[in-house]
């Protein structure tokens, strides 16, 4: 070490830049960051814990009725003939445990309902978006998301005892509550997500396209059709998507309004009983360790995995979305 | 001079109280190239946007004074704005190419202007591209996506595009402020030979870019039109004493 250097060095006493870290306050900066860490593995543990029940408890189905079962079983009839019967009867004294009628009852009343709050809330999303002033604007989207925070219990429930009796004086249905009207219900849950969704969608492609598309003399109607709605396509096919999987999965609704009668039918008028009402309905009744009560933790997988996969595949579409709008 | 194609009076232009243009008037030759120059925030582009009535889709501007295209008010209230835009092309800063195949770009605007005819179409695609200098470039991927193009060769269809559409006049937004000094050069020479048959309104940054390409200067300030005259008087001998300052480099 030469002069220069040792006199650079001595200066180290009575630096400002040399004051040490306070044993106290490291320690609390730790404990700070463990008790965060701490809250956000506890919930992905909790996730993780209800998810192996519930692929526990569903699987053990499997070991006292089989596969198959789950989808057909022969019955011989009185005189002989053997039939394939497709039955939701598990508290039978001859139980059948087919879930094609619930798989169907959910497809009879998630479909229709995509159908109905695709067309209103896709309209809805491009008013927000391309049509109503920014001011409206400002107050119809959180008005709008704040409908599908209505309790689900409180549209069934108005379903029930309005939405049926009015469709069924306008329609006569084959049952007054049916596959219809509680489609109609869920259309009130879906049509503020798939709104929301689409408004996003249309709101984030660049506004340049806009003024290209007016330059070249487009109408409003011609940009919405020709330019915005193709290039937000694929947010608006996953808000459309988002929607089906929050119609397979809300319960409240199709339970109190759809009937619960497990019909095989492609009539929209006939009673229908979902995946989520069964569960809903007979969970509290059942004895446990039955075969019914593992078949209705079967039924609980079958809507996991229905769910987890549209929305993976939404998820997909609006992330890769994102990626293509950030030029 | 040639005949007059656009001729603004008076024209004043707020956006909510705040006033952008302040008594404008102006007449631009018919197949000519007028540049309009000036520093940041001196209404140049608002202007140019005035002349294809592209400011009504901004909420709170208001416009007063007159604009006249071949003798017609274009801000007269039974205008059919649409039909306007179809005749009045427009170039902007940033190439604003639709997430569609390069063919689907430049057929977009016949389109929606009722041409289906195939055939038709074609011919429109590569008279276009021919005359925006892009046709050997693009003839043999124009099924590709229109955004895998270069910024030069984006701007360049951009025009085409515009062009697709038959307008007389064609306005263009600082077109080549985002482009490199090859690219810039192309649009350039392409603005030359463009001008035989269009009447071209380019709002510039770069002054040796206005000296260059343009028949005719506007130097804006402020919102207010300082001096208009030939390019070769303003850059060389300019009657205000403010135009020389910023011609020359003094300020802006």
């Amino acid at each position: 070490m030469n002069e220069k250097e040792q006199e650079f060095y001595s200066k180290s006493e009575d630096s400002k830049y040399g004051k040490k870290i306070h044993k106290f306050t490291r320690t609390k900066e730790s404990l700070i960051k463990l008790f965060f860490t701490l809250n956000g593995v506890a919930a992905l543990i909790f996730i993780i814990l209800i998810f192996i029940f519930l692929f526990k408890e569903g699987f053990r189905a499997l070991e006292h009725i089989g596969l198959l079962d789950f989808l057909y079983s022969y019955r011989t009839a009185a005189d002989g003939t053997t039939k394939t019967i497709f039955e939701w009867y598990p508290t039978s004294d001859d139980p059948r445990f087919s879930l094609v009628p619930l798989i169907l009852g959910t497809l009879m009343t998630a479909i229709p309902a995509t159908i109905i709050s695709t067309i209103f809330g896709v309209a809805a999303g491009i008013y927000l978006s391309e049509v109503a002033n920014p001011k409206w604007k400002e107050f119809l989207k959180p008005l709008i998301e704040l409908f599908a925070g209505i309790p689900t219990v409180v549209i069934g429930f108005i379903m029930l005892v309005i939405g049926a009796s009015f469709f069924n004086d306008l329609l006569h249905p084959d049952n007054r509550l049916n596959a219809f009207v509680a489609s109609i219900g869920l259309s009130f849950v879906i049509i503020p997500v798939i709104a929301s969704l689409t408004e996003d969608a249309l709101h984030s492609i660049p506004n340049d396209l806009r003024m290209a598309s007016y330059g070249l003399g487009a109408t409003k109607w011609q940009t919405i059709s020709k330019v915005i709605l193709p290039a937000a396509f694929s947010g608006v096919s996953a808000s459309i998507i988002l929607g089906f999987g929050r119609a397979i999965g809300e319960t409240m609704i199709v339970l109190m309004a759809a009937g619960n009668a497990a019909n095989i039918t492609s009539n929209i008028f006939l009673s229908v009983r979902t995946m989520t009402a069964t569960i809903a309905a007979e969970m509290g009744e059942v004895s446990q360790g039955s075969d019914h009560y593992y078949s209705l933790f079967f039924i609980g997988i079958v809507l996991f995995t229905i769910t987890f996969i549209l929305n993976l595949i939404a998820e997909i579409i609006i992330n890769r979305m994102r990626k293509k709008n950030t030029f | 001079m040639k005949e007059i194609k656009i001729v603004t009076k008076d024209l004043n232009l707020y956006y909510g109280n705040k006033q952008a243009l302040k008594n404008i008037t102006l007449n631009i030759p018919d197949k000519r190239v007028t540049a309009f120059i000036g520093p940041s925030g001196c209404g140049k582009s608002t202007f140019l946007r005035v002349l294809n009535r592209m400011n009504d889709l901004i909420d709170n501007v208001r416009i007063e004074g007159e604009v006249s295209v071949d003798g017609v008010n274009i801000y007269d209230k039974n205008i059919d704005v649409v039909n306007l835009r179809k005749n009045i092309g427009m170039v902007f800063q940033k190439s604003n190419l639709f997430p569609k195949t390069i063919y689907e770009n430049i057929v977009y605007g016949p389109k929606i202007n009722g041409i289906n005819d195939k055939k038709t179409l074609n011919e429109i695609v590569e008279r276009t591209c021919v005359q925006s200098a892009i046709w050997d470039e693009v003839k043999d991927r124009l099924n590709e996506n229109a955004l895998s193009l270069s910024g030069g060769q984006q701007q360049r269809l951009c025009i085409a595009r515009a062009l697709a559409v038959e307008p007389e006049i064609i306005l263009m937004d600082e077109p080549a402020s985002a482009l490199d000094p090859i690219s810039t050069a192309k649009i350039e020479e392409l603005i030359h030979d463009l001008k035989q048959r269009y009447t071209i309104v380019i709002v510039t940054h770069n002054m040796q870019q206005a000296a260059r390409v343009s028949d005719m200067t506007a130097f804006f300030y402020l919102g207010e039109l300082i001096e208009y005259d030939r390019t070769t008087k303003i850059f060389t001998n300019p009657s205000k004493k403010q135009t020389e300052d910023y011609v020359t480099g003094r300020f802006g």
